[in-house]
């Protein structure tokens, strides 16, 4: 396939976007002043960008705790979800949710919640609507190797198959479900095919590799379209920091779970690395090009976050709104 | 007030308020285990998959998590679901969509997106069925902020308050029991609603206040009439709603009474009933002239002997003889 030069330079600038809005909230969070419970995305952001550039604004995405990516690909709001994990009033959930409830309905962002593999019914029944209602859309469920170790995932695969419905299951495969690697919570650290026995089109494709994840997407985005029903796709990834906050689980550390060769070998695969490199080699973008592209992100990015800091927090006297619409 | 009223009995008075909310709302569809089956759902189906087709009736594997999910993110995007347990043992599995979705919701989102979903759940008691199809579960989803939880006790209630939780933009469990279903009543034929929220005096007394919903509103009613035989009038609430508590009515009757006996066909600790004795003991203690009584299931496992059961499950007798002790 070929692709415009515009259409690459945004992917790159998207993957930025998502590096180094993640990597900014570094410094608050060892300073804390973010409090909240913070899952970085960085390392995995050629999954997001990948799939988001796959699917229009009116598709529904569901995340889980590590979303900030998923949030921002699918085009929601950078100064809202700053703000939101600083737990500010003016936050995309009014200071209610945190880094793990995230939402823009506008964007079809309908829902990111922490309890693994929470959300894969509701992605489900989002794509149940949209076939009862005969919309032309698609539901993508994002969520990690350690939800292959609930039973809602395959209640959900049967139910889905079952009756045809439009649901790309995203399973981004980091290696690590919370401080387990995958080889202590499975026999086979292949996943795709757990989706084969439902009859479900499945494919496993390098996750950091944003050409390969989008032309994947864009596959499954047409198979649902065509109403043929839902596609499995296992992306393979790795997350930079580890489960929660900047931490990076290396061992020897006190959350001594990664072997620092792992590590190192991973981030010589950076999907930034990676593609950077594919528009230089290729003469689609100059060095400088990409520089002002980081330069504009990085302004966007500081805004975001000054925005947020001066941003007020909700009113004590508002603690029992929204209990009920 | 309606003209067009005739005697429905409460599998049809539900039947009637589905079929009328579809009618009426393209959005509104039903999904659960047994809505094809009769052997599940009764008579509250019939008829529904025939005129709305399969893709708005929808029987479903047997997957409660899964189900009651889609039936939550339908509702998040757009739909107004409701979703059937008929037995409401097997909504256990499906704790994670109700409670840590679909009650958070629209608070952990900022009030952004809510859940107009109906959790439809039968409380199927007796028969020696035992332990894990015998519970009645309301008290645990009253617990939680973000639910509203209702219970009717009549073929009337049954429809206008399905017709109010349908119609209601935030989650709803309609908590049922399968004795109620061969109760007849007069039910208009138009669709009507009975608010959430607002419970209803059956009977006015000033010996005693009696408070019940559910099932064991009738067998209170039962106790009401014996007793007015007996020249006594006991004030008789069924809550219709039991969160929110329509604390007012609650409250307004004991003052007058001084007395307040509860019934629940629940376990008694942790039970709606001790919500109320708490909430009658904070705000009207100075009222009180007697103990606060409540008749409830005792604190262990539904048994199957019928033996066991005749003892386990609480009648108009046990009531009469509580309401005696205080008056």
């Amino acid at each position: 396939m070929t692709y415009s030069k515009d259409f690459l330079e945004n992917l790159y600038r998207m993957m930025l976007r998502i590096r180094i809005c993640e990597e900014s909230l570094v410094d608050p969070i060892l300073k804390r002043e973010i409090h909240c419970p913070v899952h970085l995305y960085s390392g995995q952001e050629a999954v997001a960008t990948g799939v988001g550039a796959a699917l229009e604004q009116k598709d529904y995405i569901f995340g889980n705790h590590r979303s900030h990516g998923h949030y921002l690909a699918k085009g929601g709001d950078m100064p809202a979800m700053i703000a939101e994990i600083y737990g500010k009033e003016n936050g995309c959930s009014r200071g209610r949710g945190g880094s793990m409830h995230l939402i823009s309905p506008e964007n079809g962002v309908l829902g990111i919640v922490p309890i693994v593999s929470g959300t894969i019914s509701l992605a489900l029944g989002a794509a149940l609507s949209i076939k009862i209602k005969k919309e032309d859309k698609v539901t993508v469920s994002f969520f990690g190797d350690g939800a292959t170790g609930e039973g809602v995932l395959y209640e959900s695969l049967n139910f889905a198959a079952l009756k045809k419905l439009p649901i790309i299951f995203a399973c981004e495969n980091n290696l690590y479900s919370t401080h387990l690697p995958i080889n202590e919570i499975r026999t086979n650290r292949t996943i795709f095919n757990i989706a084969n026995p439902f009859e479900i089109e499945t494919y496993r494709v390098d996750g950091n590799d944003v050409l390969k994840v989008y032309e994947t997407a864009k596959k499954a985005v047409e198979h649902c379209r065509n109403g043929m029903g839902p596609v499995f796709i296992e992306f393979l990834t790795y997350r930079f920091r580890g489960h929660v906050g900047p931490d990076d689980n290396v061992q020897g550390s006190h959350t001594d779970i990664r072997p620092k060769d792992e590590i190192e070998s991973w981030l010589k695969r950076d999907p930034l690395i990676l593609f950077k490199s594919y528009l230089m080699e290729n003469n689609i973008s100059t060095e400088d090009k990409l520089t002002l592209i980081e330069q504009s992100v990085e302004t966007e990015v500081n805004a975001a976050n000054d925005f947020a800091r001066n941003s007020p927090k909700p009113l004590k006297e508002d603690l029992c709104e929204y209990v009920f619409k | 007030m309606y003209s067009n009223s005739r005697k429905l009995n409460f599998g049809l008075a539900i039947n009637e308020a589905i079929r009328q909310m579809m009618e009426a709302d393209d959005t509104v569809f039903l999904m659960g285990q047994g809505v094809k089956s009769p052997w599940y759902v009764g008579n509250t189906c019939n008829g529904l998959i025939q005129q709305f087709g399969e893709e708005r009736v929808i029987d479903t594997p047997v997957s409660e998590n899964a189900i009651t999910g889609a039936a939550v993110g339908a509702s998040i995007a757009g739909m107004k679901a409701i979703v059937v347990h008929p037995r409401v043992d097997f909504v256990l599995y499906a704790f994670d969509p109700i409670i840590n979705q679909a009650a958070n919701w629209h608070y952990m989102n900022g009030g952004k997106s809510s859940v107009p979903v109906v959790f439809w759940l039968i409380v199927n008691r007796g028969g020696e069925q035992a332990a894990q199809h015998s519970q009645a579960l309301h008290s645990m989803f009253a617990h939680v902020p973000g639910l509203k939880v209702v219970a009717p006790s009549t073929p009337y209630d049954a429809k206008g308050l399905l017709v109010s939780s349908i119609m209601d933009e935030n989650p709803v469990v309609f908590i049922d029991d399968r004795w109620l279903y061969n109760s007849q009543d007069e039910v208009p034929q138009e669709m009507y609603q009975i608010p959430i929220g607002k419970g209803i005096i059956r009977n006015e007394g000033t010996a005693l206040t009696l408070v019940s919903f559910s099932y064991m509103a009738i067998e209170s009613q039962k106790a009401v009439d014996d007793l007015k035989q007996q020249g006594i009038d006991v004030e008789f609430i069924d809550l219709r709603t039991i969160k929110p508590l329509d604390t007012e009515l609650i409250f307004n009757s004991v003052k007058k009474t001084g007395k307040l006996v509860i019934a629940d066909g629940s376990w008694k600790t942790g039970s709606v009933a001790g919500e109320i004795s708490a909430l009658v003991a904070e705000h009207c203690f100075q009222y009180l002239k007697a103990p606060i009584k409540r008749v409830c299931l005792p604190d262990v496992p539904a048994p199957a002997s019928s033996s066991l059961e005749s003892v386990y499950y609480k009648t108009k007798d046990d009531i009469i003889k509580t309401i005696k002790e205080i008056l």
